[in-house]
């Protein structure tokens, strides 16, 4: 009974401790609610649904942001380069970077439709600092996709650095195209085309589904 | 058939041009890969994109999933060979037991009911087959109509399409080429949304689709848990990731490019 009881006392107290911590959720707590929370908004949102593209933006912005680390992306993405960089070069890749990959992302979610995630357990030590969050999204007739998440704890909670779609890196991917565009047009030569691919999608959004 | 007997000749070119200025080292046809990669989007823009986007469109979601489903099953055999010839027998036994469900209780394939009953589908071929059993990649290679590929996949695929494809055995013969029309049109339409993103996501898009393919390649062949890479802020992929605490050293193909012959 004793035990039972500790037990309990003992359950509770990480409990409140941990919503004491509010940003201390763990990594893969915190995946699953908001990739639970952003597939609610976008399902049931008619606007979303029917395409309006600036509430989807919106809505990442506001739910999905805060939980990357943009400056951990985009220097990974610029391998070696990062260094050379000033920091006012520095600043705008992110700033560049980091639109480019909203609009991506929005783009992926556009796509989404009624697939199930399976949220996998989390394999990791209590002190790790780096961890990856296993999900899969299940289709039937396919093999289940995996989104990983290359998580990274900061002061401010749990950040995303990296995601892998089925195995494919994001930052990896853009390591290559981001270095052979260094090397031939030199760093501002980068920032000019990420501007331009970026404002293009002002100027035409390409077509939605439906 | 025809197909394997060029091979020698993509052979051929591959060592021919092998030795071109500073770009990618897996990529040394780059030139000749951009060119066939230009026009495999000048035919994708003209005929399949507006085809499979006008399936999409016309047919229910519902029809396309069980199009989908029923071809999904036929490959499901196939599939499982390659476990087995990977040394995967619980795989290959799984898989093999998918197409009889499916075909079975979910109707010539059309449901997919093993998967309902938490039999996955794998993915496998024989390019995946090779790379398991140590060949190495080759140069990456962009294959008219067929798109990204590398010197061994190529081998593979020719081997997947001539050996384990069941529609090849679909007779009388016109209905195995609308079959194979129809495959393709789902297959594409399916894609239309990845293409979609790849043109939003990629500042090149010859280089974001090869990078994506080599990865997604050495993805499948570890069975989605190849060494992982460390996390370095310096440069390339080019340092080996040997530290890893390796869980199954036995089963990993050699190194990389185990020069494809």
């Amino acid at each position: 009974m004793k035990t039972i009881l500790s037990g309990l006392l003992g359950g509770l107290a990480s409990v409140l401790l941990a919503s004491a911590h509010g940003q201390e959720l763990a990594p893969d707590v915190l995946v699953k609610n908001v990739t639970t929370e952003v597939v609610e908004l976008i399902t049931k949102d008619k606007e979303i649904a029917s395409g309006n593209r600036a509430k989807l933006i919106q809505v990442i912005e506001a739910r999905v942001l805060p939980h990357f680390n943009f400056g951990s992306m985009t220097a990974l993405a610029m391998g070696q380069s990062w260094n050379k960089a000033t920091p006012e070069q520095k600043k705008r890749l992110t700033e560049e970077f980091k639109t480019l990959l909203v609009r991506t992302y929005a783009s992926a979610l556009a796509a989404y439709s009624q697939q199930r995630f399976d949220f996998r357990p989390l394999r990791a030590r209590p002190t790790d600092t780096d961890v990856t969050v296993n999900v899969r999204v299940i289709q039937s007739g396919a093999q289940p996709v995996p989104i990983d998440y290359s998580m990274e704890k900061t002061a401010s909670g749990w950040k995303v650095y990296d995601v892998m779609v089925g195995g494919v890196s994001l930052v990896a991917n853009y390591r290559t195209e981001f270095s052979a565009t260094v090397r031939e047009v030199g760093i501002d030569g980068l920032i000019k085309n990420l501007q331009a691919k970026n404002r293009s999608f002002d100027a035409a959004p390409p077509a939605e589904k439906k | 058939m025809r197909f394997l007997r060029s091979l020698p000749v993509v052979a051929l070119l591959a060592a021919g041009c092998a030795a071109t200025g500073e770009g990618d080292p897996r990529d040394p046809l780059e030139p000749m890969n951009r060119a066939v990669f230009r026009f495999n989007d000048a035919v994708d823009e003209a005929v399949a994109k507006p085809v499979a986007t006008a399936y999409r469109d016309v047919l229910h979601e519902e029809i396309r999933n069980r199009v989908r489903n029923f071809f999904s099953n036929l490959g499901d055999p196939w599939i499982g060979a390659n476990d087995v010839l990977q040394g995967k027998f619980f795989d290959g036994f799984e898989s093999g037991m998918r197409f009889v469900f499916n075909s079975t209780i979910g109707l010539f394939g059309l449901h997919d009911v093993a998967s309902d009953m938490g039999i996955e589908k794998r993915n496998e071929d024989f390019g995946q087959t090779l790379g398991r059993w140590g060949l190495g990649e080759g140069p990456y290679l962009v294959l008219p109509f067929l798109s990204s590929s590398t010197l061994r996949d190529t081998a593979g695929w020719g081997v997947d399409f001539t050996f384990g494809d069941p529609v090849g055995e679909f007779r009388p013969i016109n209905l195995r080429n609308s079959a194979y029309l129809l495959r393709l049109v789902n297959t594409r339409a399916e894609l239309l949304d990845a293409s979609r993103i790849l043109e939003q996501a990629a500042l090149d898009k010859y280089v974001f689709q090869r990078d994506a393919y080599l990865q997604r390649r050495r993805n499948l062949v570890y069975d989605g848990s190849p060494p992982r890479e460390p996390r370095s802020r310096d440069e390339e992929p080019a340092e080996e990731p040997a530290k890893e605490p390796a869980k199954e050293p036995a089963k990993e193909p050699a190194k990389e490019p185990a020069k494809a012959q």
